[in-house]
């Protein structure tokens, strides 16, 4: 299964290391990572995709990273109601005579057109995983010359709604 | 042998013709973390930190060994002794990367160790200058936490961080990287050392709702068994142990790391369960209705099979690092706590209220019925009556080091230890060359105990450059060699796995060991009977002065009982029949 979890960390230099090689380590395999600054000077929010077999294995996730000394806080917010992106770049082949039919492909995605030359489009992407993938396929017959992607990030909404349940009160557009 | 401590203050005539340094900083940090003795060894990086040291050479015991691996399983030894952090220093590139097997250890042992490695000078770090290496690359799997000091402000704060660190929650290893421009460089008198460590507060007390619900299992149990790990050394809950054993009358087994937590004579326990542990251990643990661990991990050479173990039984877990707790195996009653703070949790709020008369009186069948065992010789010697010649004549009140293999797995059983920090051996990470240079770090934190490192002949010669610091600090510690002339575990496996393929574990030829010690000065003897032995050992042991005993053993002997690589913890072979 798919996990999202989120990790608060001491911006100490070798803290992205350990954690990283701490997942190799025990056999976890990472989807995506990404890491940035947060509100609180000094600190760092990870976000880690994971792909674990077992729950017993997740706990053990959880766990290992708590053990860090410079993490702070983990959580697994897969379950949670969440707000999670990640931004894509992709770089097609195309023309002049391609372009206005791209972007009307793309304009269901509230994607944008970031660079344009003789015979490449360069597109940006934002949203849910699942949204990035549905463009990214849409767009391969034209021919993908490069594509980036940042990984997930994500936070818990601002509020959580009582019972917990799977959160899908919100369109694959959205 | 610890010499009286000179603060660093007195030293200041000595010091005020030089402004202070990084070095002086950090040797005064030392101070103030109350460090008494030092493994340390000398290297360009670190020459402003050794010339730091000479200037307050009073202040320290310091220790050179003649190899790093020599001092940092020195510092092991040390710290498993003394309860206090082990203390190494050496130099950049090749000077640390030959720690990592002793870094690697302490951290699968839980040893607190603090070690400090000189750098290149920032300047040039990462320009693969002359013996850089990525300490930090390097020991960051391998550490409870790793520092590179960059900024010289921050290194009296980092080294009480580090002491911190390493000696609480669940101890280990911590590195502490020191570029050699820091250390050289005048500095300003003082720093701050308050430090903040939000996420690390390790919880210590235990959930009084967890101990409700070990009580309530206790209860209606009828065949119970504790297991006793190296978390109740660790933490100094033996009297506690004791005691609540005693009160509720609940047979115990140890693991390797755990020998002498609970007294090793003691009527209700078992001994050393797992693949090498006793039948009586193994059977208990595979038949019990509730199996309360207190300290341990449920490491693979105990557990055996998982399927297999404790298979009908509710597992209760006390452990102060969460993570271990349903790592391995499925628990049902995790507490997460201190050793000591959770037995004494439990001394109070459990009374003595089930009845396992019964039980205790099958497992004290089994282990009357099938004891360890061996046959004797004649004449010759075999390993195990050594090891229990060598129990006898020190009454199990000796410090004992072993070093990995056969003779350690004999030393488990047949060395009974009554009390903790007695018993050095590595466990985890199964180190060959731990035991001799861990014996010269137990008798420096015990100098008054007898200290015997039982070591096997392969062992030996990992680490044998140390017997240096014997003669040099007059260190008497009694050296057994149990020499089979063969790397008698790995012949071992060979004869029961490989069909006696003896791939490169028979020595054809070996050092003369007895010389080899004369060379270092150092009394040696060479015994290879049974009447010998038992006349010499006694004045040898009781030598004032370093021994070299070269025990020649009959090299056929394997260790039983044993479980199988993949079997489970019922499936014992060499049982007594
Ligand atoms: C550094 C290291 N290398 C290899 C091994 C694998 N190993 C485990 S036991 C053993 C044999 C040890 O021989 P010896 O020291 O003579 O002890 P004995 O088993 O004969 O008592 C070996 C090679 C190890 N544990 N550690
Ligand atoms: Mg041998």
């Amino acid at each position: 299964m798919r996990r999202i979890i989120t990790a608060t960390v001491q911006n100490r230099s070798g803290v992205l290391n350990r954690i990283t090689g701490l997942l190799q380590k025990r056999q976890f395999n990472i989807e995506s990572i990404s890491v940035g600054r947060t509100e609180v000077e000094g600190v760092s929010k990870i976000t880690i995709v994971v792909d674990v077999d077992a729950s017993q294995k997740l706990e053990q996730v959880t766990k290992q990273l708590n053990k860090q000394i410079d993490v702070l806080k983990v959580s697994d917010i897969t379950d949670k109601a969440i707000v999670a992106r990640e931004l894509a770049l992709i770089k097609i082949v195309s023309n002049s005579q391609l372009r206005a039919e791209i972007q009307g492909i793309i304009e269901p995605f509230r994607a944008i057109v970031i660079d344009v030359s003789k015979d490449s489009l360069s597109i940006q992407v934002t949203g849910k995983s699942e949204k990035v993938e549905a463009l990214i396929d849409l767009l391969r017959p034209y021919g993908i010359k490069e594509l980036a992607r940042t990984g997930l990030t994500a936070f818990q909404r601002g509020q959580q709604p009582q019972a917990l349940q799977e959160n899908n009160s919100f369109s694959l557009l959205n | 042998m610890v010499k009286t401590k000179i603060k660093y203050e007195d030293q200041e005539q000595v010091v005020k013709k030089t402004p202070k340094t990084g070095a002086d900083l950090l040797i005064e940090s030392l101070i103030d973390a109350e460090v008494d003795t030092l493994f340390g060894y000398p290297g360009g990086a670190v020459l402003p930190i050794f010339d730091a040291l000479y200037k307050v050479k009073e202040s320290f015991n310091q220790v050179l060994a003649r190899h790093e691996q020599g001092s940092i399983h020195a510092a092991e030894g040390y710290a498993r002794v003394s309860g206090k952090p082990g203390v190494v220093i050496a130099t950049s590139g090749p000077g640390a990367t030959n720690l990592v097997t002793g870094i690697a250890d302490a951290m699968m042992d839980s040893l607190p160790l603090v070690v400090f490695t000189g750098q290149v000078a920032q300047g040039v770090i990462g320009t693969d200058a002359f013996q850089e290496a990525d300490v930090m690359g390097i020991t960051t799997p391998i550490t409870k936490q790793n520092y590179q000091v960059r900024s010289i402000k921050d290194l009296p704060r980092v080294v009480k961080e580090a002491f911190h660190i390493a000696s609480t929650g669940r101890p280990g290893p911590v590195v502490v990287d020191i570029p050699k421009d820091l250390a050289a460089n005048p500095c300003e008198d003082h720093y701050d050392t308050d430090f903040n460590l939000p996420g690390y507060q390790p919880t210590i007390k235990p959930n009084p709702i967890q101990i409700k619900k070990i009580g309530e299992v206790l209860a209606t149990a009828k065949k119970p068994v504790i297991l006793t790990g190296a978390g109740i050394v660790i933490s100094k809950a033996s009297e506690e142990i004791k005691a609540f054993v005693e009160e509720h009358q609940i047979p115990v087994a140890s693991t390797l790391l755990g020998l002498g937590a609970f007294p090793g004579e003691h009527p209700l326990f078992l001994g050393m369960a797992g693949m090498h542990g006793t039948y009586a251990a193994n059977k208990a643990i595979y038949e019990c209705d509730v199996l309360i661990n207190i300290g341990a991990r449920f490491d693979d050479r105990l557990t055996g099979n998982l399927d297999h173990f404790a298979p009908s039984a509710i597992v209760a877990h006390i452990d102060i690092d969460p993570a271990e707790i349903g790592k391995n195996v499925t628990t049902h009653i995790p507490v997460v706590a201190d050793a000591k703070l959770a037995l004494n949790k439990m001394l109070k709020q459990i009374k003595a209220t089930g009845d396992y008369g019964e039980w205790v009186e099958h497992v004290e069948r089994n282990k009357q019925n099938f004891p360890l065992w061996y046959n004797n010789p004649e004449t010759d010697m075999i390993a195990q009556w050594v090891i229990d010649q060598v129990y006898k004549t020190t009454k199990g009140d000796a410090i004992v080091t072993t070093d990995v293999g056969q003779h350690q797995m004999w030393s488990a059983q047949y060395y009974k230890f009554n009390k903790p920090n007695r018993w050095v051996t590595s466990g985890g990470l199964g180190t060959m060359g731990f035991g001799f240079p861990a014996a010269i770090g137990a008798q420096l934190a015990a100098p008054d105990d007898t200290v015997v490192a039982i070591v096997g002949d392969g062992g030996f010669q990992m680490t044998l450059q140390e017997l240096s610091i014997l003669q040099e600090r007059g260190l008497p510690v009694k050296i057994i060699i149990v020499n089979n002339a063969a790397l008698g575990m790995v012949r071992q496996w060979q004869e029961k796995f490989y069909e006696k393929r003896y791939s490169e574990s028979v020595f054809s030829i070996q050092p003369d060991f007895v010389k080899l010690a004369e060379a270092y000065n150092i009394k040696g003897a060479k015994i290879d009977n049974q009447a010998d032995l038992a006349k010499k050992l006694p004045e040898l042991i009781a030598y004032d002065g370093p021994v070299l005993i070269d025990c020649r053993v009959l090299q056929q002997e394997n260790v039983y009982p044993m479980i199988a690589p993949g079997k489970g913890i019922h499936e014992m072979i060499g049982v007594k029949p």
